[in-house]
């Protein structure tokens, strides 16, 4: 198990640097003067553009100002902003909330999720199924920002039962029906996966013998059934978090939610390098860090699964 | 096996077992169906199917002969008009600047297809081959594939999206078709890992069966087992993503042109069009509701037809 841990966070090295190093280059690999139109009608000073060249390492090469970075980043300093701002304060306050926001959205997304997936894998065709399947597909079909729309207009607007935005201190309640927007794609996946895995493992041969042995129903389903069809819907899920995250630029902008989103999305189109690569560098251990999690949650789901 | 002709007559044989197969599902009692042509019956009979299809269908004659439906001009102006709702003049109104609505959406339906269509196939072919590779060699190859596809994968979708779009707006990248280009590209270039995944899954299980361990045994070239014989077993699963994918590209356009850095003038998309009505939605919701009724549709139908294929494929699922 030790060993198994030191072997995966040894791979996960190489794609950390990876991702890091592929959006360092988009960030800050830009063709062209990365100065135009930052000092609005008129250019940059000249002390100013030194000032920064020499702050973010501009002149050297791509590779170079990446190690320089990476550096400066592993003793705990994530740099500044061109207003001089620290990125990781600029981080440390967003992320609480974005993270509220991605577990609001992860809980909801498997409590409606998996209970639809379990009652109309359990039931097989019928009414309840087709309508499952129908409301999946609308889920679907329709974009986030969409339903976004929808849900603030009618609830925010016409009902007045909740404020259009969310406030700056972002409170759990809050974060409900925008949690729901965001988890509204997932949900669809969560209760399909739930479904057919259900289905598949209904007639598996630990079940008929579960009901021989004449165990109560609640315990065939809720031990020995979502047990062994769980694997499946945790692994998506777990790979949500990580994408919900970072994925919530459209749902924290309808909302205004002041989230990781919100700030990586201004980063980018006010040219704030620092910010954005601080973000991602922040997004991309927290995604690699829950995948391993889940990988280790499979042996403790099902016992079968080693690790050496 | 060896002797050029015999090679052309069994991709012969073979194309129409795989191709004109399925048209001919009347053939002899005797002979067994493949794969392909099997789906090919069970399709047929399918409501979800056939709803999907004559949807997709007509999308694509919207696509292609926009004339046919509307003679307005999607691009002019008229603010006498300026968003007015649905009348019989304009069935589904006029947007902030007084153009035509319906004739905008119309017209949009080609820009929004080919976006979509033109991600999938990318992201197929690029995934596919990187896939089948890394199945197949396995090794070294493999390890290296599948570390740049978690690279890739690691990054989140709009994030990465944003970033790459964004970078192309600086280059002051102008017309049409490069626009299309750059979305189509960004949106493949995030994507092709999860195609990856499915081929090389596909192909480490084809890789064990015993018609590829005769195909090397005879001495065919690793290029011939790949294309002969690995890929027409491991398409369907990818071709079942790359369906379901179709749907979901065409809803990441509209999000993308949604944030200001996809689609954009001149190219007219229902992306585009929802974000334009995005600042009018309480007083013109008709702006925003057409567009994206056609939207939602759309990815409805590419979703349920890639449902029904995959269904018809998995004998397991009947």
């Amino acid at each position: 198990m030790g060993r198994y841990v030191l072997r995966r966070l040894l791979q996960l090295v190489p794609v950390f640097v990876g991702t890091t190093f592929l959006i360092y280059i988009l960030v800050w690999a830009v063709p062209g003067n990365p100065f135009t139109g930052m000092c609005g009608e008129r250019p940059c000073p000249p002390e100013f553009v030194a000032a920064m060249t020499e702050k973010y390492n501009l002149d050297d090469s791509v590779v170079v100002q990446y190690l320089k970075y990476m550096g400066t980043l592993l003793s705990g300093d994530f740099g500044q902003t061109y207003a001089e701002q620290p990125v990781s304060e600029l981080i440390s306050n967003a992320a609480p909330v974005s993270l509220r926001l991605a577990l609001v959205a992860v809980v909801i997304e498997a409590i409606i999720g998996i209970t639809a997936g379990v009652l109309t894998g359990l039931r097989g065709r019928g009414f309840l199924d087709n309508l499952v399947l129908v409301s999946t597909l609308v889920l679907i079909a329709i974009p986030t920002f969409v339903i976004g729309f929808v849900a603030q207009i009618v609830l925010g607007f016409q009902l007045e039962i909740l404020n259009p935005t969310v406030s700056s201190d972002a409170t759990w309640g809050e974060l409900i029906v925008p949690g729901f927007v965001l988890g509204s794609l997932s949900m669809a996946y969560v209760s399909r996966l739930t479904r057919t895995s259900i289905a598949e493992n209904k007639r598996a041969d630990y079940m008929r013998t579960a009901l021989a042995k004449g165990q109560p129903k609640r315990r065939i389903v809720g031990v020995h059934l979502l047990r062994n069809s769980a694997i499946p819907v945790i692994t998506f899920l777990g790979t949500d978090i990580g994408n919900l995250m970072g994925g919530a630029i459209v749902t924290e902008g309808i909302f205004d939610i002041h989230g990781v989103g919100r700030l990586v999305y201004d980063g980018i189109l006010d040219k704030q390098g620092a910010i954005v690569v601080g973000v991602v560098v922040v997004l991309v251990v927290v995604f690699l860090l829950v995948n391993l999690f889940i990988d280790l949650l499979y042996a403790v789901i099902d016992p079968r699964i080693r690790y050496e | 096996m060896s002797d050029p002709t015999t090679a052309a007559a069994g991709t012969a044989t073979d194309a129409a077992a795989y191709v004109t197969a399925p048209e001919h599902v009347t053939s002899g009692p005797g002979k067994p169906r493949s794969l392909w042509s099997d789906a090919w019956r069970d399709l047929r009979h399918r409501p979800l199917f056939l709803i999907a299809g004559a949807i997709i269908v007509l999308l694509v004659v919207i696509a292609l002969f926009p004339g046919l439906f509307t003679s307005a001009d999607p691009i002019h102006k008229d603010l006498d008009h300026f968003r007015e709702g649905p009348s019989a003049d304009a069935w589904f109104g006029y947007d902030g600047q007084g153009r035509d609505v319906f004739a905008r959406v119309v017209h949009g339906t080609r820009w929004t297809l080919l976006v979509g269509v033109a991600a999938t196939v990318l992201t197929v072919l690029v995934g596919g081959l990187f896939g089948i590779l890394a199945g197949y060699v396995g090794g070294w190859l493999d390890a290296l594939i599948s570390r740049v596809g978690e690279v890739f994968f690691g990054l989140p979708f709009v994030l990465g999206a944003v970033v790459i779009l964004n970078l192309v707006r600086n280059a002051e990248i102008r017309g049409a078709l490069p626009i299309v280009f750059a979305v189509v590209a960004s949106i493949a270039a995030l994507s092709w890992p999860v195609a990856m995944r499915i081929m090389r899954s596909a192909a480490i299980a084809a890789k064990q069966q015993d018609y590829v361990r005769a195909a090397r045994g005879l001495g065919a070239s690793p290029a011939r087992v790949i294309f002969r014989h690995l890929l027409p077993n491991c398409l369907a699963p990818v071709l079942v993503y790359g369906t379901i994918a179709l749907g979901a590209f065409i809803s990441a356009e509209a999000t993308l042109s949604f944030l200001g850095i996809g689609l954009r003038d001149p190219v007219v998309s229902w992306g585009v069009m929802i974000s334009d009505a995005r600042t009018y939605i309480r007083i013109a919701p008709h702006m925003l509701l057409f567009p994206a009724g056609f939207l939602a549709v759309t990815v409805l139908a590419f979703v349920m037809l890639g449902d029904a294929i995959r269904e018809a494929l998995d004998p397991k699922l009947r």
